[in-house]
């Protein structure tokens, strides 16, 4: 018996670290790749990248959009979930469906969907108003229909970091204590009910900045040229300083995620503690 | 995403510690349970609290934001699907199934079924890998182990498109690091490959594997394995007759939300495999980018539909899993 189990935990150790191999591997070698020079080491790539055309550019465009993003997503779903958790059980329903049905559109196909809806502007709308609004969403110093596409595509993400953080709450009970005391619906809401989801909400914008900051489909397709569009252009021609900015942008959204599980975790230790 | 697998609904969660310690969780949860029935039985008494219609009135402008940025592109792709292209010669904007029959036809429908088969195998051997992973995980003696592999599998799995693209490349590409230190090309090795795509979408499908399928084995009882043995069962056979029929809705719903994330995946085919492996996703790429026949204009919104029909298919294969597989492990 004892041996089976000690075979047990050999099996167990080399599962982990065959896995862990394959893990860390390909991030291994991307950094070796990227100071990899024939006369030793140099890490030309990284300092490089500063002074390469379009760098910061492309980067202050992204940050543009994913605070944008964050922001929209957090005015949009925070008081529709607050709502939903106070009001008629129907708002809820509808609020999940809404909330899951961009995961049934792959990237690819919104993109097309959101072509078709630019195109009706040359093709119908030439003589209203409602093209210079067109042109004003496609603006290519603020693409807005940018923004909408990852509004919609962080969506999903962001009302199960929300709901799962309001789960833990019970907004019921604080709002109409709240009420009870003399408190106005908004200072209600505001000064009672969010304090209390900080980490639902920080949750919330974490993923949603992780995916503006990483996401390439509709931006290229839509022929805008934000952070990760310009490393594919970069890659074409100079292949250690896109493995580089690979490195970089990898490293930032390691940093983002893991302070999202910390957060995530400090939510979890709490949570026993309420029945 | 690492919240994802978590949503267990409530009311199951509270049914089996009801019956052993009931009297003692009561205080706390007996305030909210009233407030639930209230609202369905005597609707109007639990209503006078809070202002008529309010709550619709919040989430209006989310709302409206869908109608318009979601109606707008799917109206968009459901007529565009059915009409003729503005650049068609004849009969443009007629209806017609035209782009249908050729989203399914020739190179699309190779395109479409190598994109359902990658997915497929992916997300099966995602399966298959990701479950001892996770075995190994929730069974092992240290907390720490089991928080660093939760941890980086969260960010694993959110790892995807561009920068993983180009970490493969510099490792296995054919400059790649690994590719000159084992002289793998002489192998017939190729990263720009079926193989080599499949290697490449394990790298965030294990993690998400890992990820959906933990809080299931977490729910499976030590009392059931012991009982199993008890009754002179192997361990072999605890996981043929318990274990894995207990974790088979948890499995197949993992399987499938692995298929749907392959699927939809873009960037990372983009980048590296160009035109040697036909996907879907690429196919639509090109066609939105112009590289179609004249008065094909309207094929990408056809192939799109043909996306999300798969897409929605195995969303409803998902969806009911996920509660089902709720039922046992609370």
């Amino acid at each position: 018996m004892a041996q089976l189990i000690s075979r047990l935990r050999l099996w167990r150790g080399a599962v982990l670290l065959v896995a862990g191999l394959y893990f860390v591997l390909p991030m291994a070698a991307s950094v070796y790749f990227s100071i990899d020079d024939p006369k030793g080491f140099t890490f030309e790539a990284y300092t490089g990248l500063l002074g390469a055309p379009g760098f910061t550019d492309s980067l202050w465009l992204t940050l543009r959009l994913a605070l944008v993003t964050v922001l929209v997503v957090l005015v949009l779903l925070v008081p529709a979930l607050i709502a939903a958790r106070l009001g008629t059980p129907r708002l809820r329903a509808v609020l999940e469906v809404i909330c899951t049905l961009p995961l049934v559109v792959p990237p690819v196909a919104l993109t097309a969907g959101l072509i078709g809806v630019l195109r009706w502007g040359p093709d119908h709308l030439m003589d209203t108003p409602l093209f210079q609004t067109f042109v004003f969403v496609q603006d290519p110093k603020f693409p807005i229909v940018l923004v909408v596409a990852y509004v919609l595509m962080s969506l999903p993400l962001a009302y199960r970091a929300l709901d799962s953080g309001l789960r833990a709450v019970d907004v019921r009970t604080l709002v109409e204590a709240a009420r009870n005391c003399g408190a106005s619906w908004p200072r209600a809401v505001v000064t009672v009910v969010l304090p209390n989801l900080r980490g639902a909400l920080l949750n919330a914008s974490f993923l949603t900045l992780a995916l503006v900051l990483g996401e390439f489909t509709a931006a290229s397709i839509l022929g805008y040229q934000p952070f990760a569009v310009w490393i594919y252009s970069v890659g074409n021609s100079q292949a250690q300083m896109s493995v580089a900015v690979s490195v970089l942008s990898l490293l930032i959204t390691w940093v983002l995620l893991l302070l999202l599980a910390a957060a995530g975790r400090e939510r979890r230790h709490r949570t026993p503690a309420r029945p | 995403m690492t919240t994802a697998p978590t949503p267990v609904p409530t009311p199951a969660a509270t049914d089996p510690s009801g019956g052993a310690g009931a009297p003692g969780t009561a205080p706390a949860s007996t305030p909210t349970v009233p407030a639930q029935r209230c609202t369905g039985a005597h609707a109007p008494a639990g209503r006078r609290r809070r202002p008529r219609g309010g709550s619709w009135l919040a989430a209006l402008p989310l709302l409206v934001f869908f109608a318009i940025s979601f109606g707008l592109p799917a109206v968009a792709i459901a007529t565009g699907a059915f009409t003729a292209s503005s650049d068609s010669e004849t009969g443009a904007g007629q209806l017609t199934t035209d782009n249908l029959t050729a989203s399914v036809q020739g190179a699309y429908w190779t395109a479409l079924l190598s994109s359902v088969k990658l997915s497929a195998l992916t997300a099966l051997l995602g399966t298959v890998i990701g479950l001892p992973i996770a075995q190994a995980v929730v069974t092992s003696r240290y907390k720490a182990v089991r928080e660093a592999v939760l941890s980086a599998s969260g960010v694993l799995a959110n790892f995807g498109g561009l920068p993983l693209a180009f970490a493969f490349v510099a490792t296995l590409g054919n400059a790649g690091e690994l590719t000159k230190l084992l002289h793998l090309t002489e192998h017939g090795w190729s990263l720009y490959s079926f193989t080599g795509l499949t290697v490449v979408y394990l790298y965030f499908l294990v993690p998400l594997m890992v990820l959906s399928i933990t809080p299931a084995l977490d729910g499976l009882r030590v009392q059931w394995r012991e009982a199993a043995h008890n009754n002179r069962a192997t361990t072999l056979q605890y996981w043929r007759h318990v274990a894995l029929p207990i974790l088979f809705p948890s499995l197949l719903g993992g399987f499938v939300l692995l298929f749907g994330s392959a699927f939809a995946a873009y960037a990372t085919a983009a980048a590296m495999v160009g035109a040697t492996v036909p996907l879907i996703s690429r196919s639509i790429a090109d066609a939105l980018s112009g590289n179609v026949l004249v008065g094909q204009g309207n094929l990408a919104l056809a192939l799109s539909l043909d996306m999300i029909v798969v897409a929605a298919l195995v969303m409803a294969v998902y969806l009911p899993l996920q509660r089902r597989s709720a039922r046992w492990l609370s």
